[in-house]
C-alpha cells in the first residue's frame, strides 16, 4: 500500500475525527513541547518512552526559568519581598496539586523527591510505628521495585513478612487471592494503580474497600496513573497516594505524597532538620504542623513550581480528553503491533493505560531497541525495574512502547515500520 | 549515522542464531557466571584448563545477538590458547569495541573477532560485547562470584 493510500484509509476511520478535530488537536499540542522538534540519527524523533519520563511543555520550562530569574529566595522564613513571593508560589503549587488530586486539605500534600521517596517515607514512619514482628505487608506481583524494596527493608528490620498477591497470565490482579491474603496480621497494603511494565489498571477502589473492611490502610503507587487517569483521592478513599512529577510533564526531583491528615499527624517525622520544627532546644524539639513536619530542609522550590505548572497544563487540556486520546492511541497501537508476525504482547489486561510491552520472536529486546533507535524511535528495553514481573512471565526483558498526550498515530505507524525493519535485519 | 549493518554483521547474526560450543562442559574445572542486571543477559562460561592452557571451553545462557555472538566467537578464539594469550586477546578486543584500537595494527591477531568493530559506534552495546569476556576473565582467575558489567 502506498503512503497516500495508507493515510486515506486511516482518515476514513470515524474515530480519527478526534485527532484532527477541535476537541484535541494533537499537532497543536505537540508544538508546546520544544524537545519534540528535534531529529535523532537524521530521523524525526518518535518518543515512546513516556513511562520512564515524559517530555516537558514550554510552560513548565518557563515557570522554572521565571522562578530563578525573578523569584528565587528561601521560603517560609524571610521577611523580605522575594522570600514572601517564593513562598506564595511554592504554596500555590501545593494547592494546585491538592485540587488536582481532590485532596481534602492542602496540608495533606507533602512535597518529596518522587514516588520512590514517598513510599520510603511511609515505610519508615508509618511502617516502623505500626508493623511489628510476625505482621504482614501485602503488595502485588506487578509492583515496581520502588514499591517492593522499601517494604522488604521494613520487614527485614521488624521480622515481618512481605506477602505478594499473584497476577494472571494477562497481567491482572487475582482478586480472590488478594482477598485471601488480607488477614489479621496485615498492617498495610501497597498496590500500584497502573503497572509500569504491563500497563494494567488495577481495581484500586475495590482493593481499598476490601482492606478497609479489615481496617487496613492502603498506599497507592500512582506514578503511572497520574499522567493518564483522573485521580480523586477522596473518592478512592486511599490512605496514601504517591507520584512523581517528571512522569506527568513536570521536572525531575520532585514528587508528592498524599496522606490522610489523621494518619500523617500520628506519624513520626521522616527526616529531622530545618523547617520541620516549631521550636528546638537541646532538651526537646517540637515538630512543625503538617505538611512541614515532613519537609525538612530547603525543599525543591523550583521543582514544586514546575509541577504546579504541569498540573495546570494538564488541567487546561482536560484529563478526560487526554485519556480519550491515549486510549484510542493504545487501542490503535495494540491492533497494529499485534498484527506483526512473531509479536507476543506481555500484559493484555482488559483495563490498560499507556503501555505496550512486547517480544518479537526470539530477538532480544536490546537488539530491537538499538534498531528502533536508529530510526529515531525511543522505546525502553529491559526489565523496567520490575524483575518479579519478568519472572512471572518467564522472560528476562521486554521491549516497551509507552504513550503520552502528544503521541500520534503516525508515530505508531513509524513504530510498526521500525519493528518490520528489526525483522528484516534478523530475517 | 552509524550503520546498523556495521553492528549486525552477517557473521554476528549467524553466530547468535547458532552459537558454537553452546553446552555445559563435562570436563570443566573452572566456571564463572556473568550477569548484566540492566538487560538481564546471563551467561555461564565453562573452562577445561590443563596447566596454563585452555584445553576446552563452552558457554550457555541468554542474551542479545551481540552478547551471544561475542560469547560464541570468543570460545572459538581462545580454545587452545594460554591464559596470558587469552587475556591479551581480551585486551585487544576491548580496545576494538571501545574504539581505542590503534589503526589496523592488531586486527590480524583478532582474526574473525574484527567483525565486532561496529560496536564502537554504539557505546551502550559495549557491555553486551564484553560480557562473555569478563566472565572468561573471572573463570580464569577462579572467581566464584557472578561478574557484572554494570
Amino acid at each position: 500500500m502506498t503512503t497516500v493510500a495508507k493515510r486515506l484509509s486511516r482518515e476514513s476511520r470515524p474515530d480519527d475525527v478526534r485527532d484532527a478535530g477541535a476537541e484535541f488537536d494533537v499537532q497543536r499540542v505537540r508544538r508546546d513541547f520544544p524537545i519534540l522538534r528535534q531529529r535523532v540519527h537524521g530521523r524525526k524523533l518518535v518518543y515512546l518512552d513516556n513511562a520512564a519520563t515524559s517530555q516537558k511543555p514550554q510552560v513548565v520550562i518557563e515557570a522554572i526559568r521565571r522562578y530563578y530569574e525573578r523569584d528565587n529566595a528561601n521560603i517560609h522564613r524571610g521577611v523580605h519581598f522575594l522570600s514572601q513571593h517564593a513562598t506564595q508560589e511554592y504554596e500555590g503549587a501545593r494547592r494546585t496539586v491538592q485540587s488536582f488530586l481532590n485532596a481534602a486539605d492542602a496540608s495533606e500534600i507533602i512535597f518529596v523527591r518522587g514516588a520512590t521517596e514517598a513510599i520510603n517515607l511511609v515505610a519508615q514512619t508509618y511502617g516502623r510505628t505500626n508493623v511489628h514482628a510476625g505482621d504482614e505487608v501485602l503488595i502485588t506481583a506487578m509492583e515496581h521495585h520502588s514499591n517492593i524494596v522499601p517494604w522488604q527493608i521494613l520487614c527485614e528490620e521488624k521480622g515481618a513478612r512481605l506477602q505478594v498477591a499473584p497476577i494472571s497470565d494477562t497481567g491482572e490482579l487475582l482478586f480472590e487471592d488478594f482477598e485471601n491474603l488480607l488477614g489479621s496480621r496485615t498492617k498495610i497494603v501497597a498496590v500500584t494503580h497502573v503497572s509500569n511494565a504491563l500497563g494494567t489498571i488495577n481495581p484500586v477502589r475495590r482493593v481499598i474497600e476490601m482492606a478497609h473492611l479489615r481496617n487496613i490502610p492502603v498506599l497507592v503507587d500512582g506514578a503511572q496513573a497520574v499522567p493518564h487517569l483522573k485521580v480523586d483521592v477522596q473518592a478512592l478513599d486511599c490512605d496514601f497516594y504517591v507520584f512523581s512529577a517528571h512522569k506527568v510533564y513536570g521536572p525531575t526531583g520532585i514528587g508528592v505524597l498524599y496522606g490522610k491528615s489523621v494518619l500523617l499527624d500520628a506519624m513520626p517525622p521522616y527526616q529531622g532538620g530545618g523547617d520541620m520544627i516549631s521550636s528546638v532546644t537541646f532538651e526537646k524539639t517540637i515538630y512543625n504542623k503538617l505538611p512541614y513536619k515532613f519537609e525538612a530542609g530547603t525543599p525543591h522550590v523550583a521543582g514544586a513550581i514546575g509541577l504546579g505548572a504541569a498540573m495546570e497544563y494538564v488541567n487546561t487540556l482536560g484529563m478526560d480528553i487526554i485519556a480519550g486520546h491515549e486510549h484510542e492511541l493504545l487501542a490503535y497501537a495494540t491492533e497494529a503491533v499485534s498484527a506483526i508476525p512473531g509479536i507476543r504482547l506481555i500484559g493484555t489486561a482488559r483495563e490498560k493505560a499507556g503501555v505496550l510491552s512486547f517480544l518479537l520472536d526470539s530477538i532480544h529486546p536490546h537488539d530491537i531497541g538499538t534498531i528502533l533507535d536508529q530510526e529515531g524511535i525511543a522505546i525502553r528495553t529491559g526489565h523496567h525495574c520490575a524483575q518479579p514481573v519478568m519472572q512471572r512471565f518467564g522472560i528476562p526483558a521486554t521491549a516497551r512502547a509507552s504513550f503520552a498526550l502528544y503521541n500520534t498515530r503516525e508515530e505508531v505507524d513509524a513504530l510498526v515500520e521500525g519493528i518490520e525493519k528489526v525483522r528484516e535485519v534478523f530475517g | 549515522m552509524a550503520d546498523l549493518r556495521e553492528l549486525y554483521q552477517e557473521v554476528i547474526l549467524e553466530h547468535s542464531k547458532t552459537p558454537r560450543n553452546y553446552r555445559e562442559l563435562a570436563t570443566a574445572n573452572h566456571r564463572a557466571e556473568g550477569y548484566n542486571p540492566l538487560c538481564g543477559d546471563h551467561f555461564s562460561v565453562y573452562l577445561d584448563l590443563e596447566g596454563d592452557s585452555i584445553r576446552d571451553i563452552s558457554f550457555q545462557g541468554w542474551g542479545c545477538a551481540i552478547s551471544k555472538a561475542s560469547a560464541s566467537m570468543m570460545t572459538q578464539s581462545v580454545k587452545g590458547k594460554t591464559r596470558a594469550e587469552a587475556e591479551k586477546l581480551f585486551g585487544q578486543f576491548h580496545k576494538l569495541v571501545t574504539g581505542h584500537s590503534p589503526a589496523n595494527a592488531n586486527q590480524a591477531e583478532l582474526g574473525k573477532l574484527a567483525v565486532f568493530s561496529g560496536v564502537s559506534e554504539f557505546p551502550v552495546r559495549v557491555k553486551c560485547a564484553t560480557l562473555a569476556w569478563h566472565t572468561l576473565h573471572a573463570a580464569l582467575a577462579g572467581k566464584e562470584e557472578t561478574v557484572s558489567t554494570e
